[in-house]
C-alpha cells in the first residue's frame, strides 16, 4: 500500500513552521493573549487559550491545536481502514473496523464478480480487508474497495493494534515513518486510520522487530526525534 | 459492537512462528512473563496480594467470616472462592451476567487450592458441629493480557500466606478493634500453583498473552502443589475444541515441575 496517500490527508502535512509542541492535559493554559485563536481540541477561556483534550499542544502562526495522543477512533469519509469480516449477508460482508457501528461492504464493491453463492471464496469470516470510508451513516458505515492502491482483501501477515489517534505518528510526516520501517526491514506495512497495523514480512525476525518498533513509536509519541530513536531501533 | 476477534491472518502468523519457537515478545514457548507480587493492597480484608504477570493484573482478597459449617463437614471451616470479569479488566468484557470465563477462573482457583490442602481447614472450627471459620477468596482481574488462571491462583496464594484470622469477642462475633490472634493456620511448604498450556497447531506454549491465547485451540490447566516432597497435580482442567496427544501430555509432565520450581520460588521470594 502507498503509505504517502494515507498519510496526505493528515494534519500533520503542514507547510508553516511550528514551535515545539508541549504536552497538556486538558483545562491547561496553553498561551495567554487575544492574539491567539484557539484550534482543534483547544477553547478560549477568557484571555487564555485552554487545552480540551490530553495531547500536543502546537502553535501555528495564531492558531493553537492540540494534536490527542488518546481517544477511540472516529470514522471519516475517506479514511483507508483496516477491518475483519465478522459476517455474511446476503448483500455484503459486515466488517469490523473497531468503531461502536459496524462497517458495510456491498456485493457490489468487490473489484471482480463474486457469485452470491459463494462469496466466502472472496472473503472469509475472519479475513481481513483494507477498504475506504464510503460513507458516515447513522445507521452504520460504508466501505468501498474502489478509488485507491492497495484495497481488498490482505493475504498473509498478522494485524496489531496501536491507538487510533497516534496513526499519524505511527505513519509520520509525508509517511516517513513507515517508509524507513519498510526499508530497514523489508517488511509490507499497511497501517489503516483505525489503529489496525498489519505486517508481513520476509522472516519471522524481520515482522517481530518491525512491529516492536511500531509499538516503540506508538507508546512514546511525545518524545522529541522519534524517528532517529526508531531509526537506531531497526540498527 | 467490537467483537474483538482474532484474525485468520494473524492465527496463521503464529503458527508459523511457534512452529520456529518465536514469540512476540522475544521469549521462548516455555517462557513465564515476569511476576511481580505486592502484598496489603486492601485495608479491609484479612490478606490481600496484587500479581502482576507481565501485563495481567489480578488483586486478591481474603476475607474471613464467622459462621456454620457445611452439613456433610461438620468439624472443617469452610472455603468460598469468588471472582468476576470486570469491564476494566478488558474491553472484551461487558457488564451483565458473568460469562463462561469468569465462571470458570474461580472454580479453577478454588480446586487448585482445596485439594492442595494448603488450608489447614480442621483447625477452623470455634465449635465443632456450630461455628466455624469461612475464607473467602476474591478474585479481582485489574488487567486480562491472558493467562489469568495462573495469575489468579498465584494472588489467591499469596493472599492465603498474607491473611490474619481476626480476633473475636466475648459474643463470639468479630472483633476488628482487637488486635489479631494470628495467621490463618495453613500446611508448612504447600503454595499451590497452576500452570496453564495452550497449543496452537502442534506447539505447546505457556503464559500467552491475550492475543496469543485467543489464536490457540485447546488449554489445559494443571493445578500442582508438593506433597511428600513431590510434586502432585491436584487438579485439572481442559478446555477448548482440539485435543492432546498422549506424546504432547508427556511433553507437559516434563516441563511441569520445572516451572512449578521457577514459579513457587519467585513466589517464595516475595513470601
Amino acid at each position: 500500500m502507498d503509505s504517502k496517500q494515507i498519510s496526505s490527508s493528515e494534519e500533520l502535512n503542514t507547510n508553516v513552521e511550528s514551535k515545539k509542541r508541549k504536552l497538556v492535559v486538558p483545562g491547561e493554559v496553553i498561551v495567554s493573549g487575544d492574539d491567539y485563536l484557539p484550534g482543534e481540541g483547544a477553547r478560549r477561556d477568557g484571555k487564555d487559550v485552554v487545552a480540551g483534550r490530553f495531547g500536543l499542544a502546537e502553535e501555528l502562526g495564531r492558531v493553537v491545536k492540540v494534536l490527542a495522543i488518546t481517544g477511540a477512533f472516529i470514522p471519516k469519509r475517506g479514511n483507508v481502514v483496516i477491518g475483519r469480516v465478522v459476517d455474511i449477508t446476503f448483500s455484503g460482508w459486515l466488517i469490523d473496523i473497531d468503531y461502536a457501528g459496524s462497517g458495510f461492504l456491498p456485493l457490489d464493491e468487490s473489484p471482480r464478480f463474486v457469485s452470491k453463492s459463494d462469496m466466502d471464496q472472496f472473503l472469509a469470516i475472519g479475513d481481513i480487508v483494507v477498504a475506504k470510508i464510503w460513507a458516515v451513516k447513522s445507521k452504520g458505515i460504508d466501505l468501498s474497495l474502489q478509488g485507491g492502491k492497495g484495497l481488498g482483501k490482505l493475504e498473509g501477515g498478522f494485524v496489531f493494534r496501536v491507538p487510533p489517534a497516534r496513526v499519524p505518528r505511527v505513519i509520520g510526516r509525508e509517511g516517513s515513518m513507515v517508509a524507513m520501517i519498510k526499508e530497514k526491514t523489508g517488511c509490507t506495512v499497511t497501517v489503516g486510520q483505525n489503529g489496525w497495523v498489519w505486517l508481513k514480512g520476509p522472516t519471522v525476525d524481520a515482522e517481530i522487530k518491525a512491529r516492536k518498533v511500531i509499538e516503540f513509536v506508538a507508546d512514546n509519541v511525545q518524545l522529541e526525534g522519534l524517528t532517529e530513536k526508531a531509526e537506531e531501533m531497526l540498527g | 459492537m467490537s467483537s474483538m476477534a482474532i484474525s485468520n491472518q494473524t492465527i496463521e502468523s503464529f503458527k508459523k512462528m511457534f512452529s520456529e519457537g518465536k514469540r512476540f515478545d522475544g521469549r521462548s514457548l516455555t517462557d513465564s512473563r515476569e511476576l511481580k507480587i505486592e502484598y496489603n493492597v486492601s485495608n479491609k480484608a484479612e490478606g490481600s496480594a496484587r500479581v502482576k504477570l507481565g501485563k495481567t493484573e489480578v488483586v486478591a482478597g481474603i476475607k474471613l467470616q464467622v459462621g456454620a459449617p457445611y452439613p456433610d463437614s461438620p468439624n472443617k471451616g469452610n472455603l468460598m472462592v469468588s471472582g468476576d470479569l470486570l469491564p476494566i479488566a478488558s474491553p472484551r468484557v461487558e457488564m451483565g451476567p458473568p460469562q463462561f470465563t469468569a465462571i470458570e477462573i474461580p472454580r479453577l482457583v478454588d480446586r487448585a487450592i482445596r485439594e492442595s490442602s494448603m488450608i489447614h481447614l480442621d483447625k477452623l472450627v470455634i465449635t465443632p458441629g456450630e461455628k466455624v471459620w469461612t475464607v473467602i477468596i476474591d478474585i479481582y482481574p485489574i488487567n486480562d493480557d491472558g493467562n489469568l488462571i495462573d495469575a489468579a491462583t498465584i494472588a489467591a496464594t499469596a493472599a492465603l500466606h498474607n491473611a490474619k484470622l481476626p480476633a473475636l469477642d466475648e459474643n463470639g462475633k468479630i472483633d476488628y478493634h482487637a488486635p489479631s490472634t494470628g495467621k490463618l493456620p495453613l500446611r508448612e511448604g504447600i503454595a499451590p500453583i497452576t500452570v496453564s498450556f495452550f497449543k496452537l497447531g502442534n506447539s505447546i506454549i505457556i503464559d500467552p498473552t491475550r492475543e496469543e491465547e485467543e489464536a490457540c485451540d485447546v488449554r489445559v490447566s494443571w493445578g500442582v502443589s508438593i506433597w511428600n516432597g513431590k510434586h502432585v497435580i491436584n487438579s485439572c482442567q481442559k478446555s477448548g475444541a482440539e485435543i492432546f496427544s498422549a506424546s504432547e501430555l508427556e511433553h507437559m509432565m516434563k516441563i511441569l515441575p520445572n516451572k512449578f520450581n521457577e514459579l513457587s520460588e519467585k513466589l517464595k521470594s516475595y513470601l
